[in-house]
């Protein structure tokens, strides 16, 4: 599995941006004590013209333009999101089309809650190393939806990032993927409903927490890696406080997850979170960085990824799209009308 | 050539008119001019009918048919013929009539204009007004009708220095010699405040800047100028006609700021006619919004490109300036049902030709033109009038 | 039944990736494509290619929006501009991402792709090109 990996990467955080403290107030609760708690400050909205699909489309082409590839040559497409603009109607030909990708190519659009669009990257490997395909694009994005008023309206937010996966020359290769994976009933949504349900506390030790220990540590042991062997670590982030748990209770420090910790100046992309975290990493790493990787999705499971950066970072030309950082500095505040106008007509029923 | 004459006119009040049906309202200008002109139903050769979209407004296509009926000349099998160029349908309804006579074929036709925009709530009637614009180019990602002239405004006034007191120059204008028209929609004047503070439409352009949803019908009967005496007395004659097109989206002209089809039609028509802009006395120009008169008064020749503004600021399009604009208030103040007001401009200069303009009346007035658009200037038509 | 798809549809490559064309005899650039050159006429016929635009341009003139179609409405006040691409043609767009105080004549701009309209709650979503000032370079 050595030589197949990520050829290119790109993501997308839209311009908006609401206060924790903003949210708090119109409900009568102390702003700065819930972005202590949460380990959140602000959150991304979605602009009224931006959905999963214009997201990824965004990070898709933000891809392509640090790499030479033709995209002809991209063989299959997954887009993995909880918030896809169709209920029947692939995100992946819409962007399939607007990458000009089309018309040879494998699409289906995925869904597993926060870990969809890892789940991409998985099938993806697997399809380049059956060498059913020269190169796959998996996407994981979201603008993910929640009731006002709910705990999870202070992080449910937009984003996405964007990996093509092949075996020419790699920036970081995928030594080895797996996932652990069981039916728990910790956070979920109904079809046909607009928001999303949760068991409360329930969504912590036998959810996040049983679910990632469990991955990484038969990762490591799988590759035979300590957490120091590592320089950076990703983890799914719902707040600020779990993943520095996580990485806690694994043996991962502070320095190493921080550069893919965005969660409390974006909140949670949901299907964007590891993604956008990985974009981050991958916009300053250096050739032989070890990368951890350990997505989430309620329902429940965990991919996790043991990656290595190689010399080409260095030839990609990571500076023909925005840095996660720079699209994290480009920011407009709205206040929580705004945000109710948008995210109600949005998601209108 | 044979020469055209115009020997009768006639006009309903402009309008929110709920009382008054399609039918009745063209029923109502026609039967006006027809009783104006001396003819006899049977004089009738063809009838040509300018409606913009009476499909969107009152749901009827096939209007040429209609109104021959309506007017009670089906048995008579006259020709009966609907033209549309958006808001110069009725424009072409006024040129197609005098081709037909001019041509030899037709001696007498009568020419009808008629739109009725209030039986559709006002969003409907906006969106069906932005059928004008390029619907897959234009309208579709967010550009409103008003937005295209706005959008003019704005480029002459990067380019110009056109100001928006200017346009608010040209409203209050036109809002002062409505209030001296019987027969317009407005007929109260306002001020340049009013004018300046309005609430905007699409910037720089604000409610008082744009003409307004209007039912309303208008008509005319044209002769071959050497039968007209066997009628009449009262003869104007079209000395000039003129039309042109142009690219349908505003992103398509040569010069934003320039309705080069207005300015064809003009050639066409003064070379036709054989006289220099200097030569016209009074003007009805379409005013769909207030930069569109600036911009015409530049197009048909009256002023240099760009100096529409100074022109209005310098007062010489009032009743009393040197070349008055839009004596009947325009459509700002007078209305704009769309199909009716091309022939309605026509009826407005035959009237200041005959001297029956009462208090709009411009003294000497021997040559008139009237200034068609369709669109944001994708048709245009010219008529140029003398009195005998 | 909706209808109308096949009418968006089939402009899928204009709105996605401003696919235009180009006639082979002058070598302008259209966009959206044409059947022939208006210029070369019957010289360019079976000549047109096909060619994607980059999608840079400026704003050559705008209007802010502030009475918009029911499509539009919940964007109200929202700037609308002709500009002008690099290859030639001119188009006319929304203007996204800054403040309507912000556009000015002569500003660079690239496109982005965003929700453009939808047919009604149940019907499809048609995407396409709004325009953003360009970045600025590092």
């Amino acid at each position: 599995m050595t030589e197949i990996g990520i050829i290119s990467y790109g993501a997308y955080i839209p311009r908006f941006r609401i206060k924790t403290e903003e949210i708090a107030k119109v409900w009568g609760k102390d702003g700065k004590t819930i972005s202590r708690g949460l380990g959140i400050n602000e959150k991304t909205v979605p602009g009224i013209d931006q959905d999963t699909a214009t997201i990824s489309v965004e990070a898709a082409r933000a891809a392509l333009k640090r790499c030479n590839i033709d995209p002809q040559e991209i063989g299959a497409i997954y887009i993995g999101s909880e918030s896809h603009p169709y209920a029947v109607k692939p995100t992946g030909t819409i962007v399939g089309e607007a990458i000009g990708a089309t018309p040879d190519i494998m699409v289906a659009d995925y869904e597993f809650a926060c870990k969809a669009g890892t789940a991409g990257i998985q099938s993806c490997t697997a399809l380049v190393k059956a060498e059913m395909a020269k190169y796959g694009l998996a996407i994981g994005a979201d603008t993910s939806q929640a009731a006002p008023g709910d705990a999870l309206e202070f992080s449910a937010s937009a984003g996405g990032g964007a990996f093509i996966i092949g075996k020419d020359s790699p920036i970081a290769t995928i030594n080895h993927t797996l996932s652990y994976t069981t039916d728990t009933p910790d956070f979920w949504r109904r079809a046909e409903r607009k928001y999303p349900s949760h068991g409360g506390r329930f969504t912590g030790g036998p959810a996040y927490f049983k679910h990632i220990t469990n991955a990484a540590k038969k990762m490591m042991k799988k590759v035979n890696t300590k957490p120091e062997d590592y320089n950076y670590a990703i983890f799914h982030q719902p707040n600020g406080k779990f993943p520095v748990k996580v990485a806690k209770i694994l043996g991962f420090t502070m320095d190493q997850i921080k550069q893919g910790l965005m969660v409390p100046n974006i909140g949670n992309t949901y299907s964007g979170a590891t993604m956008v975290g990985l974009a981050s990493v991958l916009d300053i790493a250096k050739p032989g960085d070890r990368i951890f990787l350990t997505s989430y999705g309620s329902g429940a499971g965990s991919d996790s990824f043991d990656m290595t950066v190689t010399d080409e970072i260095k030839t990609i030309k990571r500076e023909n799209a925005p840095s996660v950082k720079e699209m994290v500095k480009e920011k407009e505040y709205i206040d929580y009308g705004t945000y109710a106008k948008i995210t109600d007509l949005l998601y209108w029923e | 050539m044979r020469e055209v004459a115009i020997i009768g006119i006639g006009i309903t009040k402009f309008g929110e008119l709920w009382d008054k049906s399609f039918r009745q309202l063209i029923g109502e200008a026609g039967s006006k001019a027809i009783l104006d002109s001396g003819i006899g139903g049977t004089d009738i050769d063809a009838m040509y009918i300018g409606s913009m979209s009476s499909g969107r407004f009152v749901g009827q296509e096939h209007v040429g048919a209609l109104v021959a009926d309506a007017s009670g000349f089906s048995h008579m099998h006259i020709p009966a013929t609907r033209t549309e160029g958006a808001c110069a349908s009725g424009g072409l309804a006024v040129r197609e009539g005098y081709l037909s006579i001019l041509s030899g074929l037709n001696d007498v036709v009568v020419i009808g204009g008629i739109e009725k925009m209030n039986d559709v709530g006002g969003g409907s009637a906006t969106e069906t007004l932005a059928t004008a614009a390029d619907q897959e180019w234009e309208a579709f990602f967010g550009a409103t009708f008003p937005g295209l002239y706005a959008m003019i405004a704005k480029r002459h006034m990067h380019e110009y220095g056109t100001t928006k007191r200017n346009l608010a120059e040209v409203a209050v204008k036109n809002h002062a010699n409505g209030a001296k028209n019987p027969y317009a929609q407005y007929q109260r004047e306002i001020t340049i405040e009013q004018a300046m503070n309005a609430t905007p439409v699409a910037y720089p352009l604000g409610l008082l800047d744009c003409s307004p949803v209007t039912d309303g019908a208008a008509a005319i009967v044209m002769c071959a100028a050497e039968k007209a005496k066997k009628y009449t007395d009262k003869i104007i004659k079209i000395i000039g006609s003129g039309q042109g097109s142009d690219t349908l989206p505003l992103h398509g002209r040569r010069d934003i700021c320039t309705l080069d089809a207005t300015v064809h039609a003009a050639k066409m028509a003064y070379n036709q006619a054989n006289i220099k802009p200097t030569d016209i006395d009074l003007a009805e120009v379409h005013d769909c919004f207030t930069i569109a008169e600036i911009c015409a008064i530049e197009d048909l020749g009256f002023v240099n490109k760009g100096e529409g503004g100074k022109a209005v600021e310098n007062k010489i399009t009032t009743l009393d300036g040197t070349l008055p604009v839009n004596t009947s208030g325009g459509l700002k103040s007078k209305g704009h049902p769309v199909g009716a007001t091309g022939v309605a401009q026509v009826v407005e200069i035959v009237k200041q030709l005959r001297g029956e303009a009462e208090k709009r009346q411009i003294k000497n007035a021997k040559i008139g033109l009237a200034h068609n658009v369709g669109g944001s200037g994708a048709t245009s038509v010219i008529h140029i009038m003398e009195a005998e | 039944m909706k209808s109308n798809v096949a009418r968006f549809w089939r402009e899928i490559p204009q709105r996605y990736n401003l696919i235009g064309n180009k006639c082979d005899s002058c070598k302008r650039v259209f966009f959206p494509p044409r059947e022939a050159c208006p210029y070369c006429r019957r010289k360019s016929m079976g000549k047109m290619k096909e060619c994607k635009l980059k999608g840079k341009g400026k704003i050559i003139t705008y209007s802010i929006i502030h009475a918009g179609p029911e499509a539009f409405e919940e964007q109200i006040p929202y700037p609308v501009a002709i500009v002008e691409l690099d290859e030639g043609p001119r188009i006319t767009t929304q203007i996204v991402d800054c403040n309507v105080s912000d556009v000015k004549i002569g500003m660079k701009v690239e496109s982005t792709f965003r929700r453009i309209q939808e047919d009604g709650y149940t019907g499809a979503i048609y995407y396409g090109y709004k325009f953003r000032p360009i970045r600025k370079e590092k």
